[in-house]
């Protein structure tokens, strides 16, 4: 005989506002139906009443976990719209800030996945370093969880030197941070049991679904936006993509713990190589001018007004650009009809289109299975609702 | 690649348009066959996006459906596009060849009312199921039409739509 459970929207086991109706026999799933859109704010709708400048606080709340990449993705695809080509150390600067995202993000989703089969405490052992993170966002930017970090050009100051003595320390706590959080979980028995073969997806049926990101990975595709297609000169960096074969839990476990060491070398890479130079390109129509200036300079005042009031000219168009978030391809399509707000911007979010496998990846399988696959997806429900 | 796709799809394409990826827009009645030929004779199997677009300005007011195709073994991206007028709201589903289209279809119809015929479960996604317009579409303001304190003609502009 079979029940009808009705899992979420908040129940504190699915990490965010999810509610599944599952249909279980004994502990064993015969049948799930997802709803979602819980907490749905209308991005794209928001986005087309907005200047271009103001839509970066919007991309904030797609994945609130790694949310300068989405500002930095939203920035590239704005100078490519535009033909803004960005200094060197630009790049350089966005591969150290979207790599520590990139670190917060995973180092979130494999925690809590630690903390759903029972090890709470090597989510003790990590999740202290995403403060450390914040406060490296916070020297670059004042802002910690939704950063709103850069802007259309590069950023809006450069790195100061508390920054660089944070990011060192960082680099040098996180490493043994993640020593041992792995030696808690990687080879635990317990731990093992519980992840492999939970949850797995063939790597053509991920491909089906549009998976991309470690969850794709996990499954023995080695696509990556970074090396596919590289922005803000990836191309200069040595680093590995992991993949697993299984594509389940475990295999996305490794996959991101993988990921996070790569990210660390892509920064120690970045920080050696840094080069010399302006930390904003020369587009004085979209970057916002220095404040003294604004006092004293008459163009100055002009450039700062007709930004401010959304009155610069953009060229009719479309783009489409991705970057490689926490979760997978971040994409921004944005069609400008030359107006001051986009025409229309639709946003590629991973969350969604990886959780429309979620019934098919937990059907047959037991219901503890399913929390466990619901944290090693990583669905972020910011990203999953726009 | 795309040499090739324009030679075989000669007879689909209305327009092929310079962008950042190659773009063609081809009539609503080829999108299936189209993208059927492309994912098993060119290998394009990966969709990226898909979403919906609206031309109010148009004449007739139309309608627009996105494709964006990855075909991972030789890293080419198309966009295909494909657009019906709003009063005749049907498109053909891509469910068939790509399970990712199945939410990407209920959001586009959920947002646009564009109709995806044969989509296995075309129903409302993000909004509430009892929502009767569909608020992408240009016609629908952002914000209730009773609030004067954001009228855009006291800073000296024009209404924007």
């Amino acid at each position: 005989m079979s029940v009808t459970l009705n899992l979420g929207p908040t129940h504190p086991a699915t990490h965010g506002v999810f509610q599944n109706i599952i249909e279980i026999d004994g502990e064993t799933i015969l049948s799930a139906d997802s709803t979602i859109g819980y907490i749905h704010r209308a991005f794209e709708k928001l986005a087309e009443h907005r200047p271009y400048y103001q839509i970066t606080p919007i991309t904030d709340r797609l994945n609130y976990c790694s949310s300068p990449i989405n500002n930095l993705g939203w920035h590239m695809t704005v100078e490519k719209l535009l033909g803004v080509t960005v200094p060197k150390r630009v790049d350089y600067m966005r591969v150290i800030i979207m790599e520590l995202a990139r670190i917060s993000d995973h180092l979130i989703c494999n925690s809590i996945l630690g903390v759903d089969t029972g090890a709470f405490s090597g989510f003790l052992y990590l999740f202290q370093h995403r403060e450390k993170i914040y406060e490296i966002y916070e020297e670059v930017c004042g802002a910690r969880l939704t950063t709103n970090i850069g802007r259309i050009g590069g950023f809006e100051r450069d790195f100061n030197d508390t920054f660089y003595i944070k990011i060192n320390e960082f680099l040098d706590e996180f490493s043994e941070a993640l020593t041992e959080f792995e030696s808690l979980l990687t080879r635990n028995r317990i731990f093992m049991d519980r992840t492999i073969g939970a949850g797995g997806i063939s790597a053509e049926r991920a491909l089906n679904y549009g998976f991309t990101g470690p969850n794709l990975r996990a499954a023995g595709v080695d696509y990556d936006v970074r090396v596919m297609n590289p922005y803000s000169s990836y191309e200069d960096f040595e680093f590995e993509i992991p993949v697993g074969t299984n594509g389940d839990c475990y295999d996305r476990y490794m996959v991101r713990n993988v990921e996070m060491w790569q990210s660390i070398s892509i920064i120690k890479q970045a920080l050696a190589k840094m080069p010399e130079g302006p930390y904003h390109a020369d587009v004085p129509e979209f970057y916002l001018p220095p404040k003294q200036d604004v006092y004293q300079y008459m163009e100055a005042l002009i450039y700062h007004f007709k930004i401010v009031m959304g009155e610069i000219p953009v060229p009719v168009g479309e783009v489409y650009h991705s970057v490689e978030g926490g979760n997978g391809e971040v994409g921004f399509y944005l069609v400008s009809d030359g107006g001051r707000s986009p025409f229309r911007l639709h946003f590629r979010r991973p969350s969604f289109i990886n959780y429309q496998a979620y019934p098919e990846l937990i059907v047959g399988g037991l219901l503890s299975d399913a929390i466990l696959t619901l944290s090693s997806l990583n669905i972020i429900a910011g990203e999953l609702d726009a | 690649m795309i040499e090739q796709f324009q030679a075989t799809f000669s007879d689909h394409i209305i327009a092929v348009e310079a962008s950042d990826m190659p773009t063609f827009v081809i009539r609503k009645e080829s999108v299936l066959p189209v993208l059927t030929q492309l994912f098993k004779e060119f290998k394009v199997q990966f969709l990226t996006d898909l979403c919906g677009i609206h031309y109010p300005d148009a004449t007739p007011p139309m309608l627009g459906v996105v494709y964006h195709l990855h075909a991972l073994t030789t890293n080419t991206r198309i966009r295909i596009k494909a657009f019906t007028p709003v009063s005749e709201p049907h498109f053909p589903s891509v469910v068939s060849l790509f399970s990712a289209a199945n939410w990407m279809e209920r959001e586009t119809y959920d947002f646009f009312g564009i109709i995806f015929d044969g989509h296995p479960n075309l129903k409302r996604i993000l909004n509430e199921d009892g929502m009767t317009y569909f608020p992408m579409r240009k016609e629908y303001p952002l914000e209730e039409g009773t609030r004067t304190d954001k009228d855009d003609a006291q800073f000296g502009r024009e209404k924007i739509t």
